[in-house]
């Protein structure tokens, strides 16, 4: 694990790479990153989260500056330019049931090929996925999903990167910090190691591989 | 009293203590303001709470307390947090034993359709299609027509939210139910003729014996 300064770890993402990013509306997303990435002026990244937040709130940041060429979320409902570009053919919009992206996400993580999820059996989502049936009960295939990069937002994180988040602000981001190949986390706090005890550590710091100083 | 406050009063009484209920937003989310004396549930929360209390008040709110529209909540003494992927798992695993949604359209047979209208409203379908699969009970709150127009259909025409039929429909003028897979009048709001309900629904609504009044 090495800490570095925003700039650098921003500059670690190149032009066309994918991120997964922390946060529910905007709840637990990594903000200073998104913040230097967007005075960078990366373009065409990939985005996978579980929304795209709101117009200059967390990954909406990423929207309004155009520097997204697809989003693969569950929800866009609350961010109106999401839906325009998407409308307008500038971004391909892969929507996932919230269930389901969390497990492919998950999957990826952890070393498996795909889920089988009764979710969206019979509907829209359905279509181009194989259907599969256990022990007389109807499933879809979903496959893993991995990114380039994870950009985590923690509560807390000790100088080795053991993570600890806060109420709702946890949300995707233990579960992206296990299937990105490159993990960076902005935390709230950065602590002595030992203030984080064993038993609360929720993303041991071997998954980190860059923890974002500081201002 | 108004269409959305009749709603949310009449699915009150189907809470019972010890429940895991999962509100969805809009009518969905006043159920709360209506739970009856002595009735202790959990509310979820799918951006990973439960135990979710009442909005909380001016300088009491905190940024990463929120629910599952990016909104201030507050948390009940005993509650919890956790990720997506246990919410999920609490949801699709059946361990929810209620969820309360908006509907766009009812069929016949249960089968809802709430998440898109395609060309025009593509929000996605967020926690709706694992909720509608993996609760225990599904109950739909919605006003019975829309501009007029029945929302109780012989057949969605919106794609559809789960094959899983929904188990009831709660509206300003009556409570559906599907046993045996027919859309069933089970119950009318105070005030209301039967021939009010039918002529509202475009389903064939089955009808037998004297209908109760919904109390609320």
């Amino acid at each position: 694990m090495k800490t570095i300064p925003v700039e650098r770890a921003a500059a670690l993402i190149p032009d066309g790479g994918s991120l997964m990013i922390g946060g529910f509306m905007g709840i637990g997303t990594p903000e200073r990153l998104i913040d230097e990435l967007v005075r960078q002026g990366k373009r065409n990244l990939t985005v996978i989260a579980n929304d795209t937040a709101a117009p200059g709130r967390g990954i909406g940041k990423l929207i309004s500056a155009g520097m997204v060429g697809r989003t693969i979320a569950s929800h866009i409902g609350l961010n109106p330019e999401t839906q325009q570009q998407m409308l307008a053919g500038k971004m391909v919009v892969d929507l996932v049931p919230q269930g389901t992206l969390i497990e492919r996400i998950r999957a990826g993580g952890h070393g498996l090929g795909g889920v089988l999820t009764p979710t969206g059996v019979g509907t829209v989502v359905e279509e181009g996925k194989r259907r599969i049936d256990v022990d007389g009960k109807s499933y879809l295939l979903e496959t893993a999903l991995r990114a380039d990069f994870a950009l985590v937002n923690a509560f807390l994180a000790d100088y080795r990167g053991n993570l600890y988040y806060a109420l709702t602000a946890r949300n995707f981001n233990p579960v992206i910090a296990m299937a990105a190949d490159t993990v960076i986390v902005t935390a709230d706090n950065i602590v002595p190691v030992g203030v984080i005890a064993p038993d609360h550590v929720v993303t041991p710091a071997a998954l980190i591989d860059y923890l974002v100083t500081n201002p | 009293m108004e269409a959305q406050t009749i709603i949310a009063k009449r699915i009150a009484r189907e809470l019972q203590s010890g429940m895991l209920v999962n509100l969805g937003i809009g009518i969905p989310t006043l159920v709360a303001n209506y739970v009856p004396d002595g009735i202790d549930v959990y509310f979820q929360s799918e951006n990973g709470l439960i135990g979710t209390g009442p909005v909380p008040e001016d300088g009491t709110m905190h940024p990463t307390l929120t629910d599952a529209g990016g909104r201030p909540v507050s948390a009940l003494p005993g509650a919890c947090t956790f990720d997506s992927a246990m919410s999920f798992g609490l949801i699709r695993g059946g361990h929810v034993d209620m969820t309360v949604l908006g509907g766009l359209q009812v069929d016949a047979h249960g089968l809802l359709a709430n998440w898109m209208i395609p060309g025009k409203m593509v929000p996605g379908m967020g926690g709706a299609m694992d909720l509608v699969t993996g609760a225990k009970r599904v109950i739909v709150a919605m006003q019975h027509t829309a501009k007029g127009k029945p929302k109780i259909l012989d057949q969605c025409t919106l794609p559809l939210t789960s094959v899983r039929p929904v188990d009831l429909v709660v509206t300003e003028l009556a409570v559906i139910g599907f046993p045996e897979g027919q859309a069933t009048l089970l119950e009318k709001a105070p005030g209301v003729s039967i021939e009010d309900v039918v002529n509202a629904t475009e389903a064939r609504l089955a009808v037998s014996g004297t209908i109760p009044d919904m109390p609320i």
